[in-house]
C-alpha cells in the first residue's frame, strides 16, 4: 500500500521532513512518493503524516485513486470556484521550481 | 506660538513625519541601538539602508485564510510569493552577492515563503553559515509562531536581531475565521481548537523572546469585519508582553490571487479605516507605518525590488570577494550614519513659527507627496507608484503611511485592471487636499483640481516635511484652516 502525489502539488515541501520513512522526494514536474518505502504511516502514526500537512486539495491519493484531501475540505474555498481557479493557473507555471 | 517639526509625544502617537524614528527615540537606549539603522523599523533609515530576505523555506505547519500556497506571479509584491526557491548554499551566495553589490543592504531575513521555524534546518542551516562568513549583517526571521518554543533553543545560536511573529488574534473564536487548520503534534487540528493552540504558541514564543533579550516585532493583518476592533486589545497584550512595535497592515484580497477571503469576497481595508485603527492602536504601541508588505524574496530598498538582478544564474556568474567587500561597506555604512546623524540633530532644533496660533483651532490637513526617497519631493506626479501619505495640524506634521497608486499586482491587462492611472491616483488621494510633487502634466492638473486635491511642484526638491510645514502655513495665512461649525458636529 502506497499513496500517491499528482499534478496538483506545488513542490512546497512540507510533507518531505513529515515522513516517518523517507518515502517522498523532489522531483520534476512535482515530488513524488516512492510506493516501496510508503506505509501510509501505519504502525508509526495514528494518521498518514503527510495528508495531515499537505496544503493542496486533491494532490495526494490514496490506493483506489480517490483524493485523501477531498475539495473544500482544507481552505473552505467553494469547490466549484477552487476548480476555476485551478483551470485558469493550470495553463501558467507552478509556484516553485521543483 | 510654534509649530514643532519633531516634537515628542504629544499623546496622539507619532507626531513626526519621521514616524519610525522619532518613535524609536522613546525606546530604550539598547534597542533602539539595535534598530537605528534596520530599514524595517525606521522611516528615516528606510530610505539609506536596504534589506533583503532570501526563499529558504517553503513548507508552512498552518493555512491563513489571505494565503494561497499556489501561485508566483512576477508582477505581485505580497507576502508569502517568491520567484525562486534556494537551498541554503545558493541563498548565502546571493546574500554575499546581494551585499558586495548593495552595500547599503543591511539586513537579511528569512521569511517564507512558508514558515521559516517549519522549515527549521534550511533556516538554521542558512543563519549559522551568515553568521560565520558575513558577521556584518543583521539577521531577523518572521515566523506565525506555532513552532516557535520548541525551536527558541536552536534561534538563540545565531545572533539573531529581531523576531517577527504574526499575531493576527488573541481569541481563538476570532482565530477560526482566519486559520481553517493547523499541524500540531502529527496531527492536522481544525476549527476553533486550531486556533487555540496557535495562541497559545504564539503568546509563549513572545514571552520567551523576551525573556531572552531578542527583539520581538508583531504584525497583524487588518482583516474589516473579523479582527479590526480586535487588534487594540491584540496590541495592548503584546506591548505589555514585551512586544518593542506592532505593525497593523492591510489584507490583500483579490480574487485572482485564490485564497480564501480573495475568493469568497473579504473586502481589505480602506487607507482610512487602516489608518484610524494604526491611531487607535498608537496610544499603546509604536507603529510602523512605512511597512511595504514585501514579498518573501525582496531586495533592495523598501518599495523597491531588485531581485530580477540577482537570480542564481546571474549570482553564478559573479566572482564576490566578501572580506574585501566588507570593508567598502564598512565605508558606506559610516558615511550613511554620519548623514542620518546631522539631519537628527538638524530636525532638534528646527522650529517653525506660526503667529496666531493661539487664536483659533485649525483643522488638520491630510497632504500626499511623490518621493523617490532620500526624504524628498523629487518624484513626477504620473510616475509616482505610491504617495506618501502626512498629517499637518497645529500639532505638527506626522507621517500616516503610504497609498500605492498601482495595486501591488502592477501587471497586464491579465491582472483585471479596469481603471486608468489617473482614476486609481485620485482614488489612493481621496482624503488629501494637497499633493506635493515635483512636476506634474496639466492632464492630471484639471481632474485634481476639482477633486479639491491642490497639485503643488513648488516644493520640488525640498526636504518633505518642511515643505508641509510651509503649506500649511500658506493655507493658515489664506483662512483655509479655520474649524467650521459643521466640521466641528461631523
Amino acid at each position: 500500500m502506497a499513496f500517491e502525489i499528482i499534478e496538483y502539488c506545488v513542490n512546497c515541501w512540507a510533507c518531505v521532513p513529515v515522513c516517518p520513512n523517507q518515502a517522498i522526494y523532489e522531483a520534476k514536474p512535482h515530488f513524488l512518493i516512492n510506493p516501496d518505502k510508503c506505509n501510509e504511516c501505519v504502525g508509526d502514526y495514528k494518521v498518514s503524516q503527510c495528508v495531515s500537512i499537505c496544503p493542496i486539495e486533491g494532490a495526494l491519493l490514496n490506493e483506489q485513486g480517490e483524493p485523501l484531501n477531498p475539495p473544500g475540505s482544507l481552505t473552505g474555498i467553494p469547490p466549484e470556484l477552487y476548480a476555476e481557479l485551478v483551470e485558469k493557473h493550470s495553463r501558467e507555471k507552478a509556484l516553485w521550481p521543483a | 506660538m510654534e509649530l514643532r517639526i519633531d516634537t515628542p509625544d504629544n499623546g496622539s502617537g507619532c507626531t513626526s513625519g519621521s514616524c519610525g524614528s522619532s518613535e524609536l527615540g522613546h525606546l530604550p537606549e539598547h534597542i533602539r541601538a539595535k534598530v537605528f539603522n534596520h530599514p524595517c523599523y525606521s522611516e528615516e533609515a528606510h530610505h539609506y539602508f536596504a534589506r533583503m530576505h532570501v526563499a529558504v523555506a517553503p513548507a508552512c505547519n498552518i493555512q491563513c485564510n489571505y494565503c494561497n500556497r499556489k501561485y508566483d506571479c512576477a508582477n505581485e509584491s505580497r507576502p508569502g510569493v517568491v520567484s525562486e526557491l534556494h537551498h541554503p548554499q545558493q541563498a548565502v551566495k546571493k546574500v554575499l552577492a546581494v551585499a558586495a553589490t548593495i552595500p547599503q543592504m543591511t539586513v537579511l531575513g528569512i521569511a517564507g515563503p512558508g514558515d521559516p521555524l517549519a522549515n527549521p534546518e534550511r533556516t538554521f542551516e542558512t543563519f549559522r553559515m551568515l553568521s560565520e562568513q558575513a558577521p556584518d549583517i543583521k539577521l531577523c526571521v518572521s515566523t506565525n509562531g506555532l513552532s516557535l518554543p520548541a525551536q527558541i533553543e536552536e534561534l538563540t545560536k545565531y545572533n539573531i536581531d529581531h523576531v517577527t511573529i504574526t499575531i493576527n488574534c488573541v481569541d481563538p473564536d476570532v482565530g477560526a475565521k482566519i486559520y481553517p487548520w493547523i499541524f500540531w503534534k502529527n496531527q492536522r487540528i481544525k476549527g476553533r481548537a486550531a486556533s487555540a493552540i496557535l495562541i497559545e504558541q504564539q503568546q509563549l514564543g513572545l514571552e520567551m523572546l523576551v525573556a531572552r533579550g531578542i527583539l520581538v516585532k508583531v504584525n497583524s493583518v487588518l482583516i474589516p469585519g473579523v479582527n479590526d476592533q480586535h487588534l487594540i486589545e491584540v496590541s495592548k497584550i503584546v506591548k505589555a508582553k514585551g512586544a518593542f512595535l506592532h505593525n497593523v497592515m492591510p489584507l490583500i484580497s483579490e480574487a485572482e490571487h485564490g485564497t480564501f477571503y480573495g475568493m469568497t469576497g473579504q473586502r481589505g481595508p480602506t487607507s482610512t479605516e487602516l489608518q484610524t485603527l494604526q491611531d487607535q492602536c498608537a496610544g499603546d504601541m509604536n507603529m510602523m507605518r512605512h511597512c511595504r508588505q514585501c514579498r518573501a524574496d525582496a531586495v533592495g530598498l523598501l518599495g523597491e525590488d531588485r531581485g530580477a538582478e540577482f537570480t542564481m544564474d546571474k549570482i553564478e556568474a559573479m566572482d564576490i570577494n566578501y572580506p574585501e567587500a566588507m570593508k567598502i561597506r564598512a565605508g558606506v555604512h559610516a558615511a550613511i550614519n554620519q548623514t542620518l546623524e546631522s539631519k537628527r540633530l538638524a530636525k532638534t532644533s528646527q522650529v517653525i513659527n506660526i503667529s496666531n496660533l493661539k487664536q483659533n483651532k485649525l483643522r488638520p490637513v491630510l497632504m500626499a507627496v511623490a518621493s523617490k526617497g532620500s526624504d524628498l519631493i523629487n518624484e513626477h506626479f504620473g510616475h509616482a507608484k505610491e504617495f506618501l501619505v502626512y498629517e499637518a495640524s497645529q500639532n505638527g506634521v506626522r507621517f500616516i503611511g503610504h497609498r500605492k497608486t498601482a495595486a501591488y499586482c502592477s501587471g497586464d491587462d491579465s491582472c483585471g485592471e479596469g481603471e486608468t492611472a489617473l482614476q486609481r491616483s485620485l482614488k489612493v488621494l481621496q482624503g488629501c487636499e494637497v499633493v506635493l510633487c515635483s512636476k506634474i502634466g496639466i492632464e492630471p492638473w484639471v481632474p485634481l483640481e476639482a477633486a479639491g486635491i491642490q497639485p503643488n511642484v513648488e516644493h520640488a526638491m525640498e526636504s518633505i516635511e518642511e515643505a508641509i510645514a510651509t503649506v500649511y502655513q500658506e493655507m493658515r495665512a489664506a483662512g483655509k484652516l479655520t474649524l467650521k461649525q459643521q466640521q466641528k458636529v461631523a
